[in-house]
């Protein structure tokens, strides 16, 4: 079945099975490798992309399901690394992660919360990011990121790899 | 994980995916939201040969006020529900229960309409369903009929929707001021309930219902009789049990659900102020 979707910015047409899932339609058909696979079971939010406007799981939803509709991946958040969006920049000044593997999912879910309630508390952002696991920072960071990128507190300048400014 | 293959076919009017479900009877399966369905799919405990997706009708996507219950459109999404001020304030049990539904990804997805009609006891709106008395709202080829909440319920992911029949309509009685509580008991935020409770009361109305405490969404009739005997909520949650069959699994021993039923009825009953 033809599909159009608006990917990023960008119209993209493509003949696609209709079993096939929206994660793999971004990452094989579309070559967007951001978004990741994870449990694969709607669990743990690390393929969460934005589906007009909205976080979601996107190995639950059929590409057919987004036929007509915006997507936005992790790739379409930032136009360059040297132009992060606030969030991407939150998470790697207060050092939202560790192996990574979550990032891109838990950025577009904390996005898409922004979105929906711009001024949360700390337990509105806990909750907000339920259907997001991460194995390695026990969410405290993340939490912090969150919360500095909704009050505004994310410095412009980037911090380097080893942690220094550069 | 990948579906087994099937054909895809989309409606633009619920009268075309009764004539699709007409067409290919028991082979077919609605797609609403997915959050039930596709999951099963990729496991390949269903596989149907035709998916009618149904998402897209908006027309079945409201919430209204319509005197004395609120009539939801079947494709509602939990995320609809959960930020309505008019469930808020008339049904409010309804509200917060579908805020607890999953996490905020699969509530920006998945229906009302898709949940009920998958008839999960491990789900939390078919307790409220039954809880709050409401009335379903299905049509078929030979037109619309309302089937009453505890007439809804079958057996294991069964309900009493005809194969050619659409989930249009979900009615919930306002409740007003009555007291409610939703008690939801899990080890993840976002994992099914291991047992859940959806409890309204007042003067007038008692409903309470059971997550997960046998193979359909359950009435604890039990504890409604002793309500209305003059139990107090300690008293009436030791009938939390009568008339369940739960389950053993990886989550929790029957011995143990039957526990937790009895905590989280007493829990629920004084969180509604009885």
């Amino acid at each position: 079945m033809q599909i159009t979707v608006n990917v990023n910015g960008e119209q993209r047409t493509h003949d696609v099975e209709p079993r096939t899932l929206l994660v793999y339609f971004v990452r094989e058909h579309l070559g967007l490798t951001g978004t990741n696979v994870g449990c694969d079971t709607s669990s743990c939010g690390a393929c969460t992309l934005h589906v007009d406007g909205e976080s979601v799981k996107s190995c639950t939803m059929l590409a057919v399901q987004a036929d007509g509709c915006t997507v936005t991946t992790i790739e379409g958040l930032a136009p360059s690394v040297d132009d992060m969006h606030p969030m991407q920049k939150a998470f790697q000044q207060e050092h939202g992660l560790q192996c990574g593997y979550c990032t891109p999912g838990m950025v577009m879910a904390a996005v898409s919360l922004l979105d929906e309630n711009p001024d949360p508390t700390e337990r509105e952002v806990r909750l907000g990011l339920e259907g997001n696991l991460c194995r390695c920072t026990g969410y405290h960071n993340i939490v912090k990121a969150v919360l500095a990128c909704a009050r505004g507190e994310v410095g412009e300048t980037p911090v380097s790899v080893s942690g220094a400014a550069s | 994980m990948i579906p087994a293959a099937f054909d895809y076919q989309r409606a633009d009017s619920a009268d075309e995916a009764i004539a699709l479900l007409t067409e290919h009877g028991d082979e077919a399966k609605l797609l609403a939201g997915g959050h039930s369905l596709l999951p099963l799919m990729k496991l390949r405990l269903a596989a149907p040969s035709v998916l009618i997706d149904v998402g897209r009708l908006d027309d079945l996507r409201y919430v209204r006020d319509a005197g004395d219950h609120v009539a939801i459109g079947a494709l509602s999404r939990h995320r609809d529900l959960e930020t309505s001020e008019l469930l808020a304030a008339e049904v409010p049990l309804l509200a917060h229960a579908a805020g607890e539904v999953g996490d905020p990804q699969v509530r920006h997805r998945g229906t009302i309409g898709g949940s009920l009609a998958h008839a999960d006891p491990a789900s939390d709106l078919p307790a409220v369903l039954l809880a709050l008395g409401g009335t379903l709202v299905a049509k078929g080829p030979a037109g619309e009929r309302t089937i009453a909440a505890t007439d809804f319920y079958e057996g294991f992911l069964e309900s009493t929707l005809e194969p050619d029949e659409l989930l249009t309509e979900i009615r919930f009685p306002k409740t007003g001021a009555a007291g409610w509580s939703f008690q939801k008991f899990n080890r993840r935020a976002q994992d099914w309930a291991i047992v859940g409770v959806a409890a309204v009361v007042s003067d007038t109305v008692t409903g309470v219902g059971l997550v997960n405490m046998g193979s359909t969404p359950l009435l604890a009739s039990g504890v409604a009789e002793a309500l209305a005997e003059g139990a107090d909520a300690a008293a009436a949650a030791e009938r939390a049990t009568e008339g369940t069959e739960p389950q053993s699994d990886i989550n929790a021993s029957v011995e143990y659900r039957e526990h937790l039923a009895r905590v989280l009825v007493r829990r629920a009953l004084v969180e509604a102020g009885r």
